[in-house]
Order: C-alpha cells, then structure tokens, then sequence
C-alpha cells in the first residue's frame, strides 16, 4: 500500500506492506533508529514518537494509518547542534543510565510538557506511566522533565512547523 | 594493602560531571543491536516448547520451508554436528555437581517452557517469525516439576540420565558444635521461612545477536547485546569450535543487562554456527515476551534461617539451609549464584557461629542465573527479616536489635565467621545517618497515632542494614570456590603524541556510565583534562584482554587496573622527563599535568611534551623504549564490602491491601566515590528494582510449568507512579584493599531495598498478627494475611488496627 507523510520535517512515500507497524516503517524503511522497540504488548513506551505533535506509541499504529501524518521521532528533537531543552534536561540530571528507554522517554516527557507546562511532581510521574525504564528507578528522570518545565521547554514540537 | 592517591591540586575523582555517553544516547544515534544493519543479513526465529516437559515424538520443517522469504530451518538433530562443545557452564562448585547435557537446540526432550528446538532462517525477521509459526513438532507432555520441594523428593526427574535432581549440596559450617551450643544455650530463637520468587530481569533492552561472517578484523564479527564480549569470544570459541583468532566480539551499545546478559546464549551459538553454515550474515533479536521464557532468571531460592540470641538480643548463631532453584539447564554460571550469598548470612552482624547448607535443584523451568545482586539480595533479605522477628522477641525497635548486634567499626578487617575479611566499615554511623535524615522519631509519633484512630491507611516503617560482597574478585579466592576462571580486570593507557591519552579497558558497561568515569579516573592520576581522555571498550579487537562487567566489580577492579596502569605511564614518562630536564629522577614530581624538578617549580615538562619526546625518541634516556604506554592486568588482593542502612516507609489500606511506597531513605557508603551522580542513580535505579521485587514482580508458574507473567501487561516492572522520589545520602569509608578506596554501587540499592519494603509492610500488618508474607506483597496477599491474620481478633469487624 501507498503510505505518504512527513517524517521530521521532510516528505515519505513508500509502497509498505498492511501489516507493517509504524515503528518498523520508521526503523527499517526511513532508517531511523532511535526510535527503539523495547516490548510486543504496546506496555513499555521505548518507541514513543509524536504524531501531528501528540505521543504515540509507534508499535500501536500501522505505518499506512500515518498516511498524510506528521511524524517527529527523536532524530527530529534537536535543532542542529542544539540539545532539546528536555534532552538537555535529562543530560543535565543524569535522567538517563543505559539510554535505551530514552529516546521513547524523552518524547513522551516533551509530549507531556506541550499538554501541562507546569506539571507538579504526581502529574509528571502519572503522566509517564506509559514509559518504563529498568535503570534510574525514575528519581532523575522526573527531576528532569520539572527542570525542564521551569526551564519554560513547552513548545510545540512535529504539529505544522 | 595500597595506599590511597594522595591529594592533589586537580582532583576529578568527586566531581558529579556530566556524561559523555549522553549526547549519542538522547538523540538516537546510538546504535544498539538491533540497530545494526548489514546488507544480505538472514533472520533468526526460533521454534519453541510450549510444555514444561516434553518430548519431541517429531519435528516438520516443511511448512516452513515453503513460507516466502523463508531460506532454510534446522532441528536440533541437524544441528548436531555444529557444536564443539556444550553450552557452558563456568561455575562447576563442588566436584561431583550433577551437569545436564546442553545444546543450542534440545533434540530430544524439551526442557522448559521456552526452550528451543528448532530455527527458521529467513530474508526478513517478518518471514522468519511466519516460518517459526509454521513448524508443527508432535509433543508427548511429559510430568513438569516445578516446586523446589517436590524437586527434591526426586519423584519426577528432570534428567533421567542424571538418577536425581540435586545438582548438588554445599556446605559452610567451620564449627558444627559452637552452632549446637549457641542454640542450646540461646534465650531466644528465630526460625523463619523465605521463598525468593522468580524475577525476570527485564533489562529494556532485550537480547540480541548479529554475526558477520569475513569481514575486517577477523573470520567472524559477533556484535552481542552482552555484557560479557570477553567471556563470550572464549565460549563461543568452544562451543561452536572457531579458533579465539577467528572471532571477534563487539558489544554496541548495550540498554541494560542486570546480569541477564552475563551469560552464554543458545542463540548466540546459533547464530555463529548458522553464519558459518550458510555463509551469510545472521542476526536474531529476542521479543520481549521471548525473554520472558528464554533469559535466565534471577532468585529463586527457599531460605531457612535460624537465629541463637541471647536474653538481650544479641545474636549467637546463624543457621541456613537452602533450596535453590537451577532450572533445567546449567547456564554460565548458574551454580554459583547461591555461594555469592553464601558467605554472608550473618550480615553486617558481629555473630560467632555460623551454619550454611545448599541443596541445588534441577526444574523444568528456564534456568536460573546471575539477576542484580546475585545472592547478596536474598541473604541480605534473609537475615534482615530474621532481624525484624528478633527484635520482636527482645521486645525492642528493630533499630535497636540492629545497634546492639553491628560489628563494631574499630574491629575492621574484620574476620567474619564464615572465613571473610571485611575490608573496612562504620554500619552504626550509617545507621543513625539514615534514621536522623527520616525523622525516625516522628515517624513511629505518626504511626502510633494512626493506629490509636484506627486510620484506614496505616503507616509501615522498614529497616535493613545491608552489606554486600563486590570486587569480584580475587582470583585464588575464586579458585577456591571451583571458578573456571580469574577475577582480574585489564587497563592500557596511553599518552599519544598530541597529549591526548587513550584508556583501553577490559570493563564492558550497559548503562553504568564506565566512559565518563574511566576518563575521570584518569584525569586525576594523570592532572589532564577528563576531555582529553578517550575511553574504548567492548570490541576484542581493541581491546583483547577483559572479563567485562557485572557484580559490581567494574569500578573496584577494572578502575583499579586503570589507576595501575596510569602510575606505570607516569613512572616513565617521569624518567623521560628527569633525563630532558637534566634532573634526578627522585627529584622530578608530577604536579597538575606538568612534570617539575623540585625546588626550581620553572623547569618543567608537561605531560605532553614528555609523550612527544617519547614519541619522536630522539633524545630518550639510554635503553628505555619509545611512545608511553603501560598496561594493568590487576587482581585484587580481597574483595570489597560497601553497605549502608535504608529506611522504607509505606502506607498500606487495610480495605484494599494496597501498598504505597510514600518514602525511602537511603544512607549507602560505597566507599570513595568517583562520580557523585552516577552513584546516586545507581542507588535509586537499584532501590526500585529492589522494592519491585517486594512489591510487583514474580515469574509465576502454574502447576504444568506454564508461566502465567509472560509479557510486562503481567510482569509488573514499576513505572513512575508507583514510586517515590528517593532521599540519598552517604557516608565514606575508603575501601583499603585498592588503590582508588572504592568499593563498588550497583548491585547496593537492589540488596537493601527487598527486605526494607517488606520490613515496612509487616510493620504496618504487626498490629494484625501477621508476622510473613510472601514476596511479592501484592494488593490480594495483604489483604487475605489482615482478614486471616485479625480473625480471631474483635477488631476483625472494623478492619482497624488492635
């Protein structure tokens, strides 16, 4: 099937098979592959991405029901050289140890910020729920995404640029 | 003993500096595993046995073969010829252990849940997992053994061959009489039962391997999501019978491991042998529902522990038997797992007689091996909770029976009871540290009070003063146990031609951070800057010498080694200097980067310089060799002890039996501490898997050996909003036994945190009769342990508290 949309900014057409997820269509056909792939239950958020801004699990959706989407993974966060503020905030506070969660971490934290800039302590950590990681027991990773919330890091990310 | 660094004007060591891994890590250029890409690369499925037990009457690959993009698929008895050797087994601990036979692929019988015994090779991981599928193999279930206990009563065996399933019996009693009379003699008496349940390790990022057949560098590159590459390439080497010279191990970036994979795969042998077969690149990544059955798992134990205590408490004698679960198969170092705790059931606890016994069993579940702690998280859990149960009897605080029982500070090394030297501690201080950051006293203010107004959430508090034995580890201690191996670590520096130095390590880390601290370490013995330091790891090719990273061992020994090996480059690079600076060599000091002639502080050669010189060698003293390089291969002369007390607090709802963790103090001395952060990280990443194991997560079986928590909708990892923040502090007590003072962080959380969540739980039921529960403490169990706990009491009606 034909499947066109727009993957960091830039324009995909791809002739994909029904049954391919959106996270394989990103990993193996775009090559992006920081988007990782931690669980087959949709439960651990690894491969979180934004779609037209708001935080997807990739493994949840098929690469051809993103047709005439906005996609933004985590090669799209950074602008150029310059950090995320929630990447420099998880850099800054040691929210991250083996890094694989991160990349699925770190866009639902953006994704949260753009909903709640000022979340409080209990709506950061429920509002990753949906995200684990086995290393950091999570103290830093929140301490992260409030600093990043002070820091002002709410911005729209992945919706009309 | 070693003499710590003295101080410098440029210290790194203690400084909480950012990580150099996290750049790559936070913008998805890292490339893990399943990352990698090579062109014409085949896909590995397996085809595994839904029964516990089961022999296979047949096997039909056809199906399979006629799946599109489906290359070729293979039994077990096809297979047969590939292997040089068994998987295997590194740890054979006493010398008649009963050892199953053990192939990538089971022939005959299956023997868990999850054992494989066929694989599909194909174009594409989709074709494969479609040609797995279609396999039909014709079963004949056989009985599944999957109590410890039945186990034991050896009516059903796992190997038939093997006449039993004991793999074997150990035991450590130095005076069987002085545990006889302390227990005739003993005022009071604690005897207690723990069951350890199964974990899965779960680390997020599951298994994988990639083998390229002739590319640079040698015959075939194994890149392995392990934590081991060293030990692997040796194993690999034996089992799948390529010459060492032939193989190199790369590891990639690596999302975790928690000892999960510090391990020898079926499915890296495969992968190898399928490489060389078909002589194309063959790559398999696990599913997360396959590491479930297919990862070994961690704990598994039923513990029996006895304590003689005097009228006032203080502990006489600590007896121990255990039942320890292997699994069906002996992984890399399976039998070993148990001995790890072994030595250490007494802990932190100045106790003269000492018992301990192990009786290992063979199952038919996935086998057991090395999880985060490894031994030390289920004796630390054995004697704090005994500890809990004592106090009771004594009729004082848990705090209490703690104080009156520490080995006291002024006795270290101290030589415990079981046969070990504990190189240095200060458990009091680390005490009452914690109980004054907690606010112990207005903690039990505040769960009198709830318990007075019959508070529907009741307040828990849980201590555990843990200790744990890391370093790993002297090579003829290891020798002693019937290790097949050493404990050493390898380290080269180098100070190339520009100043920039190169550490070479033998450490291979997952997530640990080794980049940012090995430079650190460097940094400060060498007075460069920690960014002129360039780390390199995990690849055999680099790095040839190593025995990787797990129990805690990588700062202690492989941080040594690289300490070592920076104080042989300085040596020379001093003889250089003093030859250039027409200077004696006992007269010429290393002072931040910058060799001087003391006394005159205006002649002197930087560190740069001197590795230029030593590079071009065109004016070096006579008979020294150019360039400056030294390399360590550093064995440990004892191991090393960190510990520290954690306090738990919970709140748990007597209506719905859930537990909420509400604070957790944690008080951990690791001795010196290179990198702040990442201590504390490592404390708080610990403490929560420590406490999900309490709490959340078993690998439950049902009676046929089927588990019942494959997947994490099941298998409950915690998320963010089952946890608190965490308060760390710290005390410091150099470690004597290296020459960096330190000890060793990433197994502590996981140790205290287990028996401080259950403390604090069963604190919160004490009103209610309840004295044990089982791990983990869920909603459910809480709740029928108050409803049959309080049923003979009056306060039953009301769900309060008496």
């Amino acid at each position: 099937m034909q499947v066109s949309l727009r993957v960091n900014g830039e324009e995909r057409r791809h002739d994909v098979e029904p049954r391919l997820l959106l996270v394989h269509y990103l990993r193996d056909v775009c090559g992006l592959t920081g988007t990782n792939i931690g669980c087959d239950t949709s439960s651990c958020g690894a491969c979180t991405v934004l779609v037209d801004g708001e935080s997807v699990k990739s493994c949840t959706m098929l690469a051809v029901q993103a047709d005439g989407r906005e996609v933004t993974t985590i090669e799209g966060l950074a602008d150029g050289e310059r950090l995320h503020p929630v990447q420099e905030a998880f850099r800054e506070h040691h929210g991250l140890q083996c890094g694989y969660c991160t990349p699925g971490m770190v866009m639902a934290a953006v994704s949260l910020l753009n909903e709640h800039p000022h979340p409080t302590e209990a709506e950061v950590r429920e509002g990753l729920e949906g995200n684990l990681c086995r290393c950091t027991g999570y103290h830093n990773i929140v301490k992260a995404v409030l600093a990043a919330a002070e820091a002002g890091a709410s911005q729209p990310v992945g919706a009309a640029r | 003993m070693t003499a710590l660094a003295p101080e410098t004007d440029h210290r790194v060591i203690g400084q909480p500096l950012r990580r150099r891994e996290d750049p790559a890590l936070l913008t998805g250029e890292a490339r893990f595993l399943a990352d990698l890409q090579v062109p014409g690369t085949l896909h590995l499925a397996l085809v595994r046995s839904p029964y516990a037990h089961a022999r296979i009457r047949s096997i039909d690959l056809a199906p399979a073969l006629q799946t599109p993009g489906v290359v070729a698929a293979f039994t077990g008895a096809d297979l047969r010829g590939e292997w040089a050797g068994p998987l295997p087994c590194g740890w054979p601990v006493t010398p008649d252990m009963k050892q199953p036979a053990h192939l990538p692929l089971a022939a005959e019988v299956a023997h868990f849940a999850g054992d494989a015994v066929a694989v599909v090779v194909a174009e594409s991981e989709y074709a494969a997992h479609d040609g797995a599928e279609a396999v039909v193999v014709d079963w004949e279930p056989l009985p599944a053994v999957v109590d410890l206990e039945d186990a034991a009563k050896d009516q059903t065996l796992v190997h038939p061959d093997l006449g039993t399933n004991v793999c074997y019996t150990w035991q450590l009693e130095p005076d069987a009489a002085a545990v006889d009379r302390a227990f005739a003699e003993a005022a009071h008496t604690v005897s207690a039962r723990f069951r350890q349940q199964r974990l899965i390790p779960s680390p997020m990022e599951p298994r994988g391997v990639l083998v390229v057949p002739q590319p640079f560098g040698g015959d075939f590159t194994v890149y392995s999501a392990t934590q081991v590459p060293h030990i692997l390439r040796v194993m690999l080497a034996l089992t799948v019978g390529v010459p060492e010279t032939s193989l190199r191990v790369v590891a990639p970036s690596v999302g975790g491991g928690f000892g999960s994979k510090l391990n020898v795969y079926a499915e890296e042998a495969l992968a190898l042998a399928l490489a060389r077969r078909l002589r194309r690149p063959v790559r398999w990544v696990e599913e997360r529902s396959e590491h479930a059955v297919s990862t070994i798992q961690g704990r598994g134990q039923i513990q029996e522990i006895e304590l003689a205590a005097t009228a006032k408490g203080k502990v006489t004698a600590v007896r121990v038997r255990l039942l320890a679960d292997m699994g069906a198969y002996l992984q890399l170092v399976t039998p070993g797992i148990p001995l790890l705790g072994a030595f250490l059931y007494a802990g932190v606890y100045d106790v003269p007689a000492y018992s301990f016994s192990c009786t290992a069993l063979f199952t038919t579940l996935p086998p057991t091996d090395a999880y985060r702690g490894a031994g030390r998280p289920e004796a630390t859990y054995a004697i704090e909770r005994a500890m809990d149960l004592l106090a009771k009897k004594v009729g004082v605080g848990p705090e209490e029976i703690r104080r009156r029982n520490y080995i006291p500070a002024d006795k270290f090394p101290y030589s415990s009871v079981a046969g070990l030297v504990y190189d240095s501690g200060d458990y009091a201080a680390a005490l009452e540290r914690c109980l004054e950051r907690a606010g112990y006293a207005e903690l039990r203010a505040e769960q009198a009070r709830r318990r007075e107004r019959g508070d529907r959430r009741q307040l828990g508090i849980g201590l555990s003063s843990y200790f744990e034995m890391c370093g790993l580890a002297p090579s003829r201690v290891l020798a002693s146990l019937n290790y097949t191996a050493g404990g050493w670590e390898a380290a080269t520096v180098r100070v190339l031609p520009t100043g920039k130095v190169q550490v070479v390590t033998g450490t291979a880390p997952h997530g640990q951070g080794h980049e940012t601290c090995w430079a650190m370490i460097a940094a400060d013995r060498l007075g460069v800057a920690p960014e002129d330091v360039e780390v390199l790891h995990s690849d055999t090719a680099v790095a040839p010498y190593g025995l990787d990273t797990y129990g805690s061992r990588s700062l202690a020994v492989g941080g040594s080694a690289i300490a070592v090996a920076c104080d042989r480059v300085i040596e020379k690079a001093r003889r250089i200097a003093a030859h250039q600076l027409e200077a004696a060599e006992e007269d010429v000091e290393l002072v931040a980067g910058s060799f001087r002639v003391r006394g005159t502080p205006e002649r002197q050669m930087p560190l740069a310089q001197v590795a230029f010189e030593a590079f071009t060698a065109h004016n070096l003293p006579e008979g020294l060799e150019p360039n400056l390089e030294a390399s360590s291969h550093y064995d440990p002369t004892n191991f090393t002890f960190p510990f520290g007390t954690h306090l738990c607090v919970v709140e748990l709802d007597t209506e719905t039996g859930k537990v909420e963790l509400v604070r957790y103090v944690a008080v951990d001395d690791c001795g010196v501490q290179v990198n702040p952060m990442i201590v504390e990280g490592q404390v708080h990443g610990g403490i929560v898997q420590g406490a999900a194991q309490a709490l959340f997560e078993e690998a439950s079986y049902d009676q046929d050996g089927t588990l019942r928590s494959a997947s994490l909708l099941d298998y409950l990892v915690p998320s963010a909003a089952e946890v608190p923040s965490i308060e760390t502090d710290h005390t410091v007590t150099p470690s004597p036994v290296n020459p960096l003072g330190v000890k060793g962080v990433g197994e502590a959380g996981t140790i205290g945190a287990a028996p401080a969540v259950m403390n604090a739980v069963l604190d919160a039921l004490a009103p209610y009769g309840v004295e044990d529960l089982p791990m983990p403490a869920t909603p459910e169990r809480v709740w029928r342990a108050i409803h049959a706990g309080a049923a003979g009491s009056a306060s039953a009606q009301g769900g309060s508290p008496a």
